[in-house]
C-alpha cells in the first residue's frame, strides 16, 4: 500500500493543558468509513505504563472528532471527549493495585496520543501507529508559586496563584494514606485560591517523635495562611477528603481559632469521638476492625467500621454548631467509608438544628470513595498502607469507572463554583452589608 | 460615634477574576481572555507585559468597560483605546511595543525555542495608558506561548557543510519536509521551523547567510541542494514531499532553486516578501553585493531609516537579472505586503505572474498581496515593527535602521491571514493524497 496515501493528521488541542481542562482530538484521514483506534499512553512517575483506547470510524469527510463521535469500543464507549484520560488503566501485565497520583507537580504528566489502523485492543506497543502526538497535562498553571512550609513544625506546601493578591485561602487535606500530596492544592491555586497542602499523618515531626499531631497543628496551618501577606485572612476555607473530612468538620464546628468561610467534605463522615485527639479518632475507627469485610477478589471493605451512625452525640460532630456553608460530596458506591449514610445523618442533624440552609450534598450513584480532580484514572481498588497495621493491603474504594469519572467531573466543577461563591466577594450570610457606609 | 471598619478583614476579596485560555499555548493559537466579578459598567485596562530574551520590556493594553454582569470578554468586547482598539481578540499580543524609554529599533524574535515566551496579562482599574509598572494591578496571570509543541525534537545539523537545526514532529512519520530560509540578516533563526514542525512538517532552519562571515558564505546552488537532500534523505521524511519556504532573501533562493536546480525538485514553494531579482550565473554573495554598488538608489527617509525597495526596481526591465520563473514547475505561493519598503514585492509579484503566464505555468502560481503590510510577514500575533535595527551585510560593523513598512493593525491581520493560507497551502500540497498538478 502506498504509504503516502496513509498520511494521517492528528491534532490535540490544547497540547499543554491543565489537568481539569478538556481537550479536542481530531484525526484526519481523508478516507471515509475508515476504522481507527485512538490510543493514549502514559508512563507515570513510578515507571508504570497506563493506557486507554477508543474505536472510531471516520466520517464522510474522513475525520474523527473525539468530542463528537462515539467510541464503538475500547476502554470507554460512546461520545466521551475525555475518555482517553479517565479510562486509563495499567497496561496488561502490570502489578495489581496501582493508583495514579502525581507527586511532582512542577512537571507535567506526558500523555502520548496515537492513532492506529483498524480496531485494536492489544499489542499497541508492538505496532507502529499511523500518527502520534505528545500532550502535557499540568497540575500547576504558569506563575503559580510553590512554597514549602516547615515553620511551626508543619510539613506542608503552599501554592500561591500568580498576581498581586490578596487571594482567598484554603487548607487542603487528604486521607488515611498520609504523605504530602500536593496536586489538588496546586490545581486550586491555578484557579486563584492560595492553597496549603498539609501532611498531618506522616509529617516530619511525627516521623521523628513517633507521636501523632495534635489539633493545634491544624490551627497553626490556618494561621500561616491567615497571616500571609498575600492571603485574605477572612476568606479561608477548608477541604478534606476521607479522613480529611473528619478533621475539617471538627475544626469547622469546634475550633476557636479557625474562622472558616466555607468547608468542603469529600467521601467522609462526621462520626468520631468529639473530644478526641488524632490518636483517639484513629483508635475509634479501629475499634470495630472486626467488621472489616473482604470481597471475592480479596479486597478489604472498611465502610462498616463506622456503622451504624451513632445517635450518641459524644461520637459525632455536632453539625448544629456549623456557621459556614458546607459542601458534602459522596459516592454512593463508597466501599471504604459510609459517606452516604453519614451525609444523610448530617443533613438530619442540621435540619433539626436549623442550619441546614448551609448544607449542600452532592451524591453520585456508582461513584466510589476516591473522588478526585477530573480526567484522571479511576481506581476501584488499590494497595493501601493501613495506618493501624502499617501493612499494605488491597483496599476496595468502589465505583464503576464511567459513572465515577462523570462524578469527578461534575463534583469538581461544582466545587470550584462553591469555593468561588463563598471565598470571593458576593453575598455572605455572615457579613453585614456595608453599602450604606 | 464613628466606627472605623477595617474593610479588609470584613469583606471577602473583591478582586476580579481573570482567566486566560490556554495558559500554555502555541504562538499561533488564539487566546481567550475573560474578566469576571468586576463592578458593572466599570472602566478597566487589560495589559500584557513581556520581558524579552534581550532584556527589553514589551507591552500592549486595551481599555474596556465591563458589562452589567461585571464581565469583560476580549474576544467579544470593544477596546476603546490603548495600543489597539475595536474588537481584537489577539490585540494584547500583536500590538505589543517596547515600553517607553526602551532602546530604539527593537525587534522581538525568540531565539531559544525550547522555552516559552512569558506574558503577564493583568487587569488594572480605570483606563490607564502609562506607568503600569508603578501600579499594582487588580489581578494578573502568567501565560506561556510556545513555538514548539510537546514531543517535537530539535536536532543540530552540521553535515556536509550545511549548518542548521532540524525539527521533527512527534510520531513515527514519515512526514513531509520543508527547507526554511530567512533573509539577509543571516543567523540561525529557528522559530518558524519549530512551529512548522508543531504542525507536522520536518523542517530545517538553515543558517546560510551569516552576516558576520560574508566571505565564508560562498553560496552556490550546492549548499541549498545539499540541505534539501539532507531533509529528503531523512528516514522520517517522505522523499517526494519536500517543499521550500523562504522569506525575503530566502524567497529568492527558493525561486532560484525551484527554477534552475536539476538535482532537487521541491514539491511546492512558499515565498514571502521576496523578489526574483537574481542575475543568472552569479552567486548569492554577488547578488547581495550588487545593491551595494547601487547605493545611489538607497533612500534615507525623514526618520533616518534606510529604504531599500527602490534599489532593485531597475532590475525589473532586465530579464538577465531575474530568476527564470517560467521554469518553475511546482505550485508556488507568493505572500507580499503592499507597503513593503525593503523589496518591491508588489511589482515583483506582478512581473512573476506575467513571466509565468507567458511560459504557460501560470496555473501553478498563487499570490496574496496585503494592503498596508510591510516586509516582515511572520507567524501571527507577533508584534509589528515598521523599522528596526539591521546589521547590513558587507558593511562590517555598521548597524542601520531599516524601514520594513506596514501599519500595525493591517500588518497583524495580514500575518494571521497569511499563516492560515500558508498552512492550508502546505496541507494541500504536502499532505493531501491528490497530486496537486491534477488541478488545472
Amino acid at each position: 500500500m502506498d504509504r503516502k496515501q496513509c498520511i494521517v493528521k492528528l491534532f490535540v488541542q490544547p497540547s499543554r493543558g491543565l489537568v481539569d481542562e478538556n481537550f479536542i482530538i481530531l484525526v484526519q484521514k481523508d478516507l471515509p468509513g475508515y476504522q481507527l483506534t485512538v490510543h493514549a499512553l502514559h508512563k507515570c512517575e513510578d515507571g508504570h505504563s497506563w493506557e486507554a483506547f477508543g474505536h472510531y470510524i471516520s466520517n464522510a469527510i474522513g475525520t474523527v472528532n473525539v468530542s463528537e463521535d462515539p467510541s464503538l469500543g475500547g476502554t470507554y464507549s460512546g461520545v466521551e471527549q475525555m475518555g482517553l484520560l479517565w479510562s486509563l488503566r495499567p497496561v496488561p501485565g502490570s502489578k495489581p493495585g496501582l493508583r495514579l497520583r502525581k507527586m511532582n507537580v512542577q512537571i507535567p504528566m506526558e500523555v502520548t496520543i496515537s492513532v492506529y489502523q483498524g480496531h485494536q485492543t492489544e499489542g499497541f506497543m508492538d505496532q507502529v501507529p499511523l500518527a502520534s502526538v505528545v500532550v502535557e497535562r499540568w497540575y500547576m498553571a504558569p506563575g503559580v508559586s510553590r512554597i514549602p512550609i516547615t515553620e511551626d513544625g508543619l510539613t506542608a506546601t503552599l501554592f500561591l496563584p500568580p498576581g498581586p493578591g490578596p487571594f482567598p485561602g484554603l487548607l487542603d487535606l487528604w486521607g488515611g494514606g498520609g504523605q504530602l500530596v500536593e496536586y489538588r492544592a496546586s490545581l486550586l491555586a491555578s484557579h486563584g485560591i492560595a492553597s496549603l497542602a498539609l501532611d498531618y499523618l506522616t509529617p516530619k515531626i511525627t516521623m521523628e517523635t513517633r507521636k501523632m499531631v495534635d489539633l493545634q497543628y491544624f490551627e497553626k496551618a490556618y494561621k500561616i495562611l491567615e497571616q500571609h501577606p498575600q492571603v485574605h485572612g477572612s476568606s479561608i476555607g477548608m477541604l478534606g477528603l476521607s479522613l480529611g473530612t473528619s478533621i475539617t468538620l471538627k475544626m469547622a464546628a469546634y475550633s476557636e481559632v479557625m474562622k472558616l468561610r466555607c468547608a468542603v467534605c469529600i467521601s467522609g463522615s462526621h462520626v468520631q469521638p468529639v473530644d478526641g485527639s488524632m490518636e483517639d479518632i484513629l483508635k475509634h475507627f479501629n475499634k470495630n476492625a472486626d467488621r472489616t469485610r473482604v470481597s471475592e477478589e480479596n479486597e478489604f471493605i472498611w465502610r462498616d467500621l463506622l456503622l451504624p451512625v451513632p445517635s450518641d452525640l459524644a461520637f459525632k460532630v455536632d453539625m448544629g454548631r456549623l456557621k459556614c456553608p458546607l459542601l458534602v460530596v459522596v459516592g454512593e458506591d463508597d466501599q471504604n467509608w459510609p459517606a452516604s449514610e453519614s451525609a444523610m445523618d448530617m443533613k438530619e442533624m442540621m435540619e433539626q438544628a436549623g442550619n441546614s440552609h448551609l448544607l449542600t450534598v452532592l451524591s453520585y450513584p456508582n461513584a466510589g470513595h476516591l473522588i478526585e480532580p477530573p480526567y484522571t484514572p479511576h481506581a476501584r481498588a488499590s494497595l493501601f498502607r493501613s495506618m493501624a497495621t502499617r501493612e499494605k493491603m488491597m483496599a476496595l474504594w468502589g465505583g464503576e469507572t464511567a459513572a465515577h469519572s462523570l462524578a469527578q467531573e461534575d463534583a469538581w466543577r461544582k466545587l470550584l463554583v462553591f469555593l468561588r461563591e463563598n471565598l470571593y466577594s458576593g453575598t455572605n450570610p455572615g457579613t453585614p452589608s456595608l453599602s450604606h457606609l | 460615634m464613628i466606627v472605623t471598619l477595617r474593610l479588609s478583614t470584613m469583606s471577602p476579596p473583591t478582586s476580579p477574576i481573570l482567566s486566560v485560555q490556554p495558559t500554555r499555548g502555541l504562538v499561533d493559537e488564539k487566546l481567550k481572555v475573560v474578566v469576571e466579578s468586576l463592578p458593572p459598567g466599570s472602566p478597566v485596562t487589560l495589559h500584557s507585559l513581556h520581558h524579552s530574551e534581550d532584556e527589553d520590556y514589551w507591552e500592549a493594553f486595551g481599555h474596556y468597560v465591563s458589562d452589567f454582569r461585571g464581565m469583560v470578554s476580549v474576544s467579544e468586547d470593544l477596546s476603546f483605546g490603548g495600543t489597539y482598539t475595536g474588537k481584537e481578540d489577539m490585540g494584547l499580543l500583536w500590538s505589543m511595543r517596547p515600553v517607553p524609554g526602551s532602546r530604539k529599533g527593537l525587534r522581538l524574535r525568540k531565539m531559544n525555542v525550547c522555552s516559552p515566551m512569558l506574558h503577564n496579562i493583568s487587569v488594572y482599574s480605570g483606563h490607564v495608558s502609562e506607568g503600569f509598572r508603578e501600579q499594582t494591578p487588580l489581578t494578573s496571570v502568567l501565560v506561556e506561548r510556545w513555538y514548539m509543541a510537546p514531543g517535537v525534537k530539535r536536532i543540530d545539523i552540521m553535515e556536509k557543510g550545511v549548518r542548521g537545526t532540524l525539527f521533527i514532529p512527534p510520531g513515527p512519520g514519515p512526514f513531509p519536509g520543508l527547507l526554511d530560509m530567512w533573509g539577509g540578516g543571516g543567523g540561525l533563526i529557528e522559530y518558524r521551523s519549530a512551529l512548522l514542525a508543531s504542525h507536522g512538517y520536518v523542517s530545517l532552519a538553515m543558517d546560510y547567510f551569516n552576516s558576520q562571515e560574508l566571505e565564508s558564505a560562498d553560496l552556490e546552488f550546492k549548499y541549498f541542494e545539499t540541505a534539501f537532500n539532507i531533509i529528503k534523505e531523512h528516514p522520517q521524511v517522505i522523499p517526494d514531499r519536500v517543499g521550500m519556504f523562504g522569506l525575503s532573501l530566502g524567497s529568492l533562493v527558493t525561486m532560484h532553486v525551484a527554477a534552475e536546480s536539476t538535482i532537487v525538485k521541491p514539491r511546492c514553494c512558499i515565498c514571502v516578501s521576496g523578489s526574483h531579482f537574481y542575475p543568472r550565473d552569479r552567486t548569492i554573495k554577488e547578488v547581495i553585493m550588487e545593491p551595494r554598488s547601487n547605493s545611489h538608489r538607497l533612500r534615507i527617509d525623514e526618520n533616518n531609516h534606510h529604504v531599500w525597495r527602490d534599489m532593485w526596481i531597475h532590475l525589473l526591465d532586465d530579464p538577465s537579472k531575474k530568476v527564470d520563473v517560467g521554469k518553475i514547475n511546482c505550485p508556488i505561493l507568493l505572500v507580499n505586503g503592499k507597503d513593503d519598503q525593503n523589496v518591491p514585492a508588489d511589482e515583483c509579484a506582478e512581473d512573476i505572474a506575467l513571466l509565468m503566464n507567458a511560459a504557460g505555468n501560470g496555473h501553478l502560481l498563487s499570490r496574496v498581496l496585503y494592503p498596508d503590510t510591510g516586509h516582515l510577514i511572520e507567524p501571527p500575533y507577533s508584534p509589528h515593527f515598521r523599522a528596526s535595527n539591521f546589521k547590513a551585510a558587507g558593511v562590517a560593523t555598521k548597524t542601520v535602521m531599516l524601514l520594513w513598512g506596514g501599519q500595525t493593525k493591517p500588518h497583524s491581520d495580514a500575518q494571521e491571514d497569511a499563516w492560515r493560507k500558508i498552512l492550508s497551502f502546505l496541507q494541500h500540497n504536502l499532505y493531501s493524497s491528490t497530486p496537486p498538478r491534477a488541478k488545472l
